[in-house]
Parts: structure tokens; C-alpha cells; sequence
């Protein structure tokens, strides 16, 4: 195929050429940046808790009224829990993952540190949470009942016993064996860890108050009105437990309140509930991609199906000198192959500086090159789509027209 | 003259059918997306208290101690605690140096009729001061605010937000009724009409664009029940959060406002506030060199970035879709006109001038404009809808309001006409007797 008649053609249809090579790099350029946002977004749902999120129930609860301790009807409802049939454990706490709510504080090692610890997470538990959970204990012990203390709201939690997520164990201590190590999350409170579990994400997806994996479960009976409770079913069971729970609950003790929407989720709509915003925005950017290839395909089709319609006397006189049809098929793709390169040039440009710019301005990552590379090969392959049809067209002119005067 | 132009577009238009339909297409997507994408930036980034929000300002001091300085000095979001403390919030407010002042936590309590014939339920709420009601202009249905003197005596009043009011009370005037909050009986002395500053500016830490407090109490009657505070705290060196003594600790939890009428009393309460500041630090009571900060509503908003930023992504996102759509409606207008070459050529022979031609063309943009800007109104009106179906907090502000209808087709045709531009100066360039020869 010779380039240089393409070129000399090209070069009479100037707006033409840089109109569909601008359009090829500007959709370049937003739609690898916006795969990549989508590719991210899905990372980010897909991440796991590091619990097991089939057959688990989360209440969310507010007692009514004021009483001096709320722990005996704490007690009341974790028993009142365990004994639905189909549930196999259920365990109170403050907060669990993507929960998006929670506390943190610092950890210590030394008593007397001046320097801001690492944030970790801290979850309330008893000897029940790890089984509730499903998270794999990897070092020492689970808690047993006789350590689980009551914590009132007017103190600073810091039991004599934790157990913390290996992402934290190694962080805290970088040697290893942090088993049997003291800890301090509160002032002067000593705490030793006596267990490690494989992993537990704090309660927000989003690592503004903790860096990391960074979890903390104490044995801790918290005394306030406001609980959330968590409860494994057996497998098969997880819908009868979550009719029967609401009742259970009042009629164990009508001075409550389960919130609207969140007083009671299955584990799954928790999960639904956390990413529903990254979700929403990985949709919109695959749409607005889809868009805007349709968009550019259909600018391809028309501009090119106008040239052909120009060019028809020359196509015409072409062929009547011999040129076959797929000499003007060929000739037709190749045109818009090198005007998509060009674009697809321009677009790679535009595409690293985007990304650049959304790096500084949306504190997001840098774009990955395969992304880069995904795009070129897309719009180099849409632009040859998009010309095929009237290219087509043009090889079925007939050399006749090249004897006809309009 | 228009006229005619008019009808040559029409049919025109008419002719090629698959091309105009695909211009107004694009047109119409660009625009839609644009318009979505803008409007729910307009509303998330509007004045909450227009025309009154340039007069009250948020101060902020550092009474923290030494520990991580230089850390919190490097980042911007945390040069100053987002809070004061009891103690700091409690000096300013009785100095009553400002025209108004009003300090405030926010919360949860379950709330229900003092009969309890229904279940109790969890609302928001609010503990704050006197001056909250005047200096925000809350607009009342009955009743009244409460006074500095009940604030003093730790009154066991209330002051309704709607919703709550026609949920518990029907809608009905219910001052001098009892509503039990969190178990303890408070009188209600006033019910307000329904009011929800957009974004929630005086508490960014209960959610940037929550709904407004359901029901508001004084601040000294909440920590008299030690009612549920919500909004986070942050403490430091030998504050503990301890619920029953966050009076007297190192801890910020306290949002404080003030309404300064005149510039010379914000540059005087300015000096007021860096005098305490340099006071606190002399007694030793704050470690870091005193420092402190007044912005205003909008410059609040402004620093605590209240914008998601996947909102501000979505608008540029949008805004480089409509100039695809646009570059591709400068191609096919490009290649529409240059096929009426011929039409052109006659029309310039027989005395059009170049004039002529070219606005008969930028006519025939123009209309597709406009039928671009119906469509994208309507896709607007569907992008908004599906935004107001999203689970997040904003979404039942999504709406269009006339200014930003204007502005959908003023952008419409505008961009229209200028991609017009190029195409209709290419054709009006055309020499009428290349065209005329080669008929």
C-alpha cells in the first residue's frame, strides 16, 4: 500500500483530519484515565474483610431510658440471641468492618512516649467474637469469660489483655514475636497481646484515621445505651434469624430502639451499603466510556462516509484504471489507521498528563500503562470498525461513475 | 431574512436524517451530562445563609501540647484542631465579645411522647446556646427560642425541628408539651419550620450535607444528662475522653460561631481572639506558640473541602465528554456543509454575499443547538433523578433550578453556534465558479 497518494489526499482535507485525529485523542485519554478509576473502584469493593461475611447479622440497637448499667440487659439480649434456633454465636461490640463508624486510638509501647503511636481501631468483644466473626486466630489464645471487663463511657478503655491483627503485630513489632508483648492504648493501662488473627479491616474504607489493617479487639463489655450486635447463623438459616431477631429482642425488652434501615442488615447489605458511592462511580465511568466510543465511532462513520461520497469520481477513475476493490478498501483503512495513529500519539500524551493532573488534584493514582495500552488498541481497533462500512462503500463504486459528469 | 434561513435549515436538516440525528445526539448527551454533573456541584457548593453568611465566622485556636508539632504544622487539615475545648468554648462565649455567639455539640437521643404510647426512635440532635436560633435566622412556627437565662439555669426546654414536630405531635402547636429524650422529660418551647442549611456548615463533622438537628436543647441541660454526644473528639496529652468530665479535659469537641456585624468588629474580635490565645499560652496552659484562625462560612467550607471530590471529578469528566461530543458535531457540521457545496456555489453566483452564506449556515447550527439543549434538558432531568435515586446524603437536593435551566441552553446553542463557526467559514469560502464548472 502506498502512503504517500494517502498523505498528499489527507493533506487537502486538513480540518477533516485533525477534527477525527483530535476526537480519537481526547476519548483516548478519558477512557483509559476513567477504566482506570473503574479498575480501582472494583479493587476497592472487592476487598476483603478478613472475616467470613456469608451467614452473619448485624443489629444495630438503642436502649431507652437511663439506667446506672446497661450490662445486664446486654447480657439478657446475648443470651436471649444464642438461644434463636439457627444461630450458632452472637457477641456485642462498638463496631465491626465497613461499618463506617467507629473509635481509634494510639498504641505504645513505651509508657512514657512523647510520640504519636499508630492509629489503630479498636473493637469491644468477648470470648464469643472470633467465632462470630469467622476470622482465623494464627498465634496464642482466644479470650476467655472470666477477662471480658465492663467499661463505662466515662473511662478510657485499656484492658489487661488484647488480641491484634498481624498487620498490626508486624507494624508495631517489625522483629516478630509480638505475641506476649505489652502494649499501651491508654495511659498507663498495660496490655498483653495474647492473640494474633490473620486479618480484620478496621470499620472505614477509606484509610483517613487508620493507615492499615490496624485492629485491636478488646475484652470489653461496653456500658452505654448504644450496641451493635453480630450474629453467625448457620448456613441456610440466615433468613428465618433475621425475621426472628426484631421480635426476639422487644420481647425480651421493649425499652429499645433498632434504628430504621440499619437497625438490623445482613452482612451482605452492609457490605452493599459501605461501597455504594464506588460503586455508583465505576457505572457511570463505564457508561460514559461506552458513550464515548459510540460517539466517536458514529463521528468516524460519518466524516469518512463523507469523504468517500466526494471522492466518488476519483474511486471511479481509480478502478477504471484497474485498481481493484480491495485497492480501495485498503486504501480507505489505511487513511484512517494513520490519522488514529496520529491521534492515538496525541491521546497517549494527553491521557499521562490527565492522569497527572487527577494525581495532584484527586489524590489518586498514577496511571498504570497497560491501561495506555488497553486504550491504543481499542481505538486503533474502533476507528477500522468504525471506517469498514463506508469503506465498503467506496469499493463498490463502479468504474462507470468515473464517466459521468456530476 | 431570518426567516428564510430558517426554513433552508429545515430542510436541510430533513435531508440528511441519520447525521442530523446524530449531531442533536451528541449535542443532547454532552449537554446532559454537563448540566447533571454542574447542578449537583451548584448545590453542594452554595452559600448555606446567603446574604448573611459573610458576617459569621468560625475561630479556631491550638491548645494542644507539644506532642507531633511538627507533624500537625506540615499538614494543612490539621494546623488547628476542628474544635475548641469546653473551657476555650466557654470563655469566649460569656466575653460576648461578638454580636452574637453561640456554642454547640451535636448528637443522638432516642426520643418519644411523654405518654410512650409509641416506641421511642433515634433523632439528631443538637446541644447549643441561646444565640444559635437569632444568629442563623432559624425560622420559627411557634413558640420561641430559648434565652441566655435558661441557658444558665439549665432549663429542661426544647426546641422541635419539623419533622420531629409532625412525628411526635402531628404538626400540631405543641409548646408547653413534654417530649422524653433519652428518658428525661424536657418542655417544648418552640417548633421550627422546616430549615436545612445546604451544606450543614455549622457541624461538618455530623456529615457535610446531613439534614438539619431534629431536636435542639441547651447545651448545659444535654451535659447535665451526659446526652449522647456524635461528631467525633479529639484529645491530647492528658485529656481522656471520658464522657463525665469533658469539661475539664484536654479535649476538642466543641463547635463555637460567631455573627460580627461590621469589618472593625471582626478585626477586633480578631485581636481578641489572638489576646486569648497569647493569654492561655503566658499561664502555660497552651504548649505551641499561640496561633489561631477566623474564617467565614464560605472560607470554612472552602478549607474542610466540603465538595466530594468524586463530585468535582464527575463535572471535569463531564465537561471533557461535552467537548468530544462537541469536536465530533464540528466534524459531521464540517462535513454536511461541504457537501452542500454545490448549494453554495449557486447561491453565491446569484449575489449572496459571504455574509449571507455564512449566517444562513451558523442558522442551521444554531437550531441543531437548540434541539440539542431540549434533549440534554430532559436527560438532565433524568441524570438528576437517577442521582436522587444514589444512597448518598446529598441526594434529595438534587434539583434543577431556573438559573442552571438558562444556563443549559445558553451552553447549548452557544457551543453549538461556535462549533458552527469553523464548518460555515469553510463553506462561505467556497468560489463559486469552481463550483459552477464542475456542474
Amino acid at each position: 500500500m502506498q502512503i504517500k497518494p494517502i498523505l498528499s489526499a489527507l493533506r487537502r482535507h486538513k480540518s477533516g483530519t485533525i477534527l477525527i485525529a483530535l476526537q480519537i485523542a481526547l476519548t483516548l485519554a478519558i477512557v483509559c484515565n476513567a477504566l482506570f478509576i473503574v479498575h480501582e473502584r472494583v479493587d476497592k469493593v472487592n476487598r476483603t474483610t478478613g472475616l467470613d461475611e456469608t451467614n452473619l447479622i448485624a443489629v444495630s440497637n438503642d436502649y431507652v431510658g437511663a439506667p446506672e448499667d446497661f450490662t445486664p440487659i446486654m447480657k439478657t439480649d446475648l443470651q436471649t440471641l444464642r438461644s434463636l434456633p439457627g444461630v450458632v454465636d452472637a457477641y456485642v461490640t462498638n463496631s465491626y468492618p465497613l461499618r463506617q463508624g467507629g473509635w481509634s486510638t494510639g498504641v505504645q509501647t513505651d509508657p512514657d512516649s512523647t510520640k504519636q503511636g499508630i492509629s489503630t481501631a479498636l473493637y469491644f468483644g468477648d470470648e464469643h467474637a472470633l467465632k462470630t466473626l469467622g476470622v482465623r486466630l494464627i498465634a496464642g489464645r482466644n479470650f476467655n469469660a472470666g477477662e471480658v471487663v465492663t467499661v463505662g463511657r466515662q473511662q478510657q478503655p485499656g484492658t489487661a489483655q488484647v488480641i491484634v491483627t498481624k498487620a498490626l503485630a508486624d507494624k508495631v513489632f517489625p522483629d516478630g514475636n509480638a505475641l506476649g508483648k505489652v502494649i499501651y492504648l491508654a495511659k498507663g493501662k498495660p496490655s498483653t497481646i495474647i492473640g494474633i488473627i490473620e486479618k480484620l479491616t478496621t470499620p472505614w474504607i477509606q484509610n483517613d484515621f487508620v493507615e492499615g489493617d490496624y485492629v485491636t479487639i478488646m475484652p470489653v463489655m461496653f456500658n452505654s445505651s448504644f450496641q451493635q450486635f453480630l450474629i453467625r447463623t448457620q448456613p441456610g438459616q440466615q433468613d428465618a434469624v433475621f425475621k426472628a431477631v426484631p421480635p426476639a429482642l422487644y420481647a425480651s425488652n421493649r425499652m429499645r430502639v433498632l434504628p430504621e434501615k440499619v437497625g438490623i442488615r445482613k452482612f451482605e447489605d452492609v457490605r452493599r451499603r459501605a461501597y455504594d458511592a464506588d460503586r455508583g462511580m465505576a457505572i457511570l465511568m463505564s457508561v460514559v466510556c461506552g458513550v464515548l466510543l459510540a460517539i466517536t465511532a458514529a463521528g468516524i462513520v460519518g466524516l469518512s462516509s463523507f469523504w468517500v461520497g466526494q471522492r466518488r469520481k476519483q474511486i471511479g477513475v481509480r478502478r477504471a484504471l484497474g485498481a481493484r476493490r480491495s485497492d480501495i478498501l485498503s486504501y480507505f483503512m489505511t487513511e484512517n489507521f494513520l490519522i488514529a495513529l496520529v491521534g492515538v500519539v496525541v491521546g497517549v500524551i494527553l491521557a499521562v498528563g490527565l492522569s497527572q493532573w487527577m494525581f495532584t488534584h484527586f489524590e489518586m493514582k498514577r496511571l498504570s500503562l497497560t491501561y495506555v495500552a488497553i486504550g491504543v488498541v481499542a481505538l486503533l481497533a474502533l476507528g477500522q470498525a468504525a471506517v469498514f462500512a463506508p469503506a465498503l462503500r467506496a469499493s463498490r463504486v463502479s468504474p462507470v461513475e468515473a464517466t459521468r459528469s456530476v | 431574512m431570518f426567516g428564510y434561513y430558517m426554513e433552508l435549515a429545515l430542510r436541510s436538516l430533513r435531508r440528511s436524517r441519520a447525521l442530523t440525528a446524530l449531531m442533536i445526539l451528541a449535542i443532547a448527551l454532552g449537554i446532559g451530562a454537563c448540566m447533571t454533573t454542574l447542578t449537583v456541584l451548584h448545590v453542594l457548593s452554595g452559600d448555606p445563609l446567603p446574604g448573611r453568611s459573610a458576617s459569621l465566622f468560625y475561630p479556631q485556636m491550638d491548645p494542644r501540647d507539644m506532642v507531633g508539632y511538627a507533624a500537625d504544622q506540615a499538614s494543612p487539615s490539621q494546623e488547628f484542631p476542628r474544635q475548641l475545648t469546653w473551657a476555650d468554648g466557654m470563655s469566649l462565649l460569656h466575653s460576648r465579645r461578638a454580636d452574637r455567639q453561640a456554642l454547640m455539640v451535636g448528637g443522638q437521643v432516642a426520643t418519644q411522647t411523654a405518654d410512650a404510647r409509641m416506641d421511642a426512635f433515634v433523632s439528631s440532635s443538637r446541644y447549643t446556646t441561646a444565640d444559635f436560633f437569632p444568629m442563623f435566622e432559624t425560622p420559627f412556627r411557634y413558640g420561641r427560642a430559648w434565652t441566655s437565662a435558661e441557658d444558665d439555669n439549665r432549663s429542661r426546654v426544647a426546641v422541635l425541628g419539623s419533622d420531629l414536630n409532625d412525628k411526635l405531635f402531628q404538626g400540631q402547636d405543641s409548646t408547653g408539651r413534654v417530649v422524653r429524650v433519652d428518658g428525661h422529660d424536657l418542655r417544648v418551647i418552640g417548633v421550627l419550620k422546616p430549615w436545612r442549611p445546604v451544606p450543614h456548615f455549622f457541624d461538618l463533622n455530623v456529615g457535610a450535607f446531613s439534614a438539619t438537628d431534629d431536636v435542639f436543647i441547651p447545651l448545659s441541660t444535654a451535659r447535665d444528662f451526659l446526652l449522647r454526644r456524635a461528631g467525633g473528639i479529639q484529645c491530647w496529652g492528658k485529656g481522656s475522653g471520658d464522657e463525665s468530665t469533658l469539661e475539664s479535659s484536654e479535649c476538642a469537641w466543641l463547635q463555637f460561631w460567631v455573627q460580627l456585624d461590621s469589618p472593625a468588629k471582626m478585626t477586633a474580635y480578631r485581636q481578641y481572639l489572638a489576646d486569648y490565645a497569647a493569654e492561655q499560652k503566658a499561664i502555660g496552659r497552651f504548649e505551641r506558640p499561640a496561633h489561631t484562625r477566623m474564617l467565614d462560612v464560605m472560607g470554612w467550607l472552602d478549607h474542610e473541602e466540603v465538595v466530594p471530590g468524586d463530585v468535582r471529578l464527575q463535572v471535569w469528566l463531564a465537561l471533557a465528554f461535552f467537548l468530544v461530543c462537541l469536536i465530533n458535531t464540528v466534524g459531521l457540521m464540517l462535513a454536511k456543509f461541504m457537501r452542500r457545496s454545490g448549494e453554495v456555489g449557486v447561491r453565491r453566483a446569484l449575489g449572496a454575499s459571504r455574509a449571507s452564506v455564512f449566517s444562513q449556515l451558523l442558522t442551521e447550527a444554531g437550531m441543531i443547538g437548540l434541539v440539542g439543549g431540549v434533549a440534554g434538558l430532559l436527560l438532565s432531568w433524568l441524570g438528576l433523578w437517577l442521582v436522587r435515586l444514589q444512597p448518598v446524603s446529598y441526594a434529595a437536593l438534587a434539583h434543577l433550578d431556573p438559573m442552571m435551566l438558562c444556563a443549559t441552553f445558553a451552553m447549548a446553542i452557544g457551543a453549538t453556534v461556535a462549533a458552527g463557526v469553523l464548518p460555515a467559514w469553510r463553506a462561505c469560502r467556497i468560489t463559486p465558479a469552481l463550483q459552477l464548472k464542475s456542474q
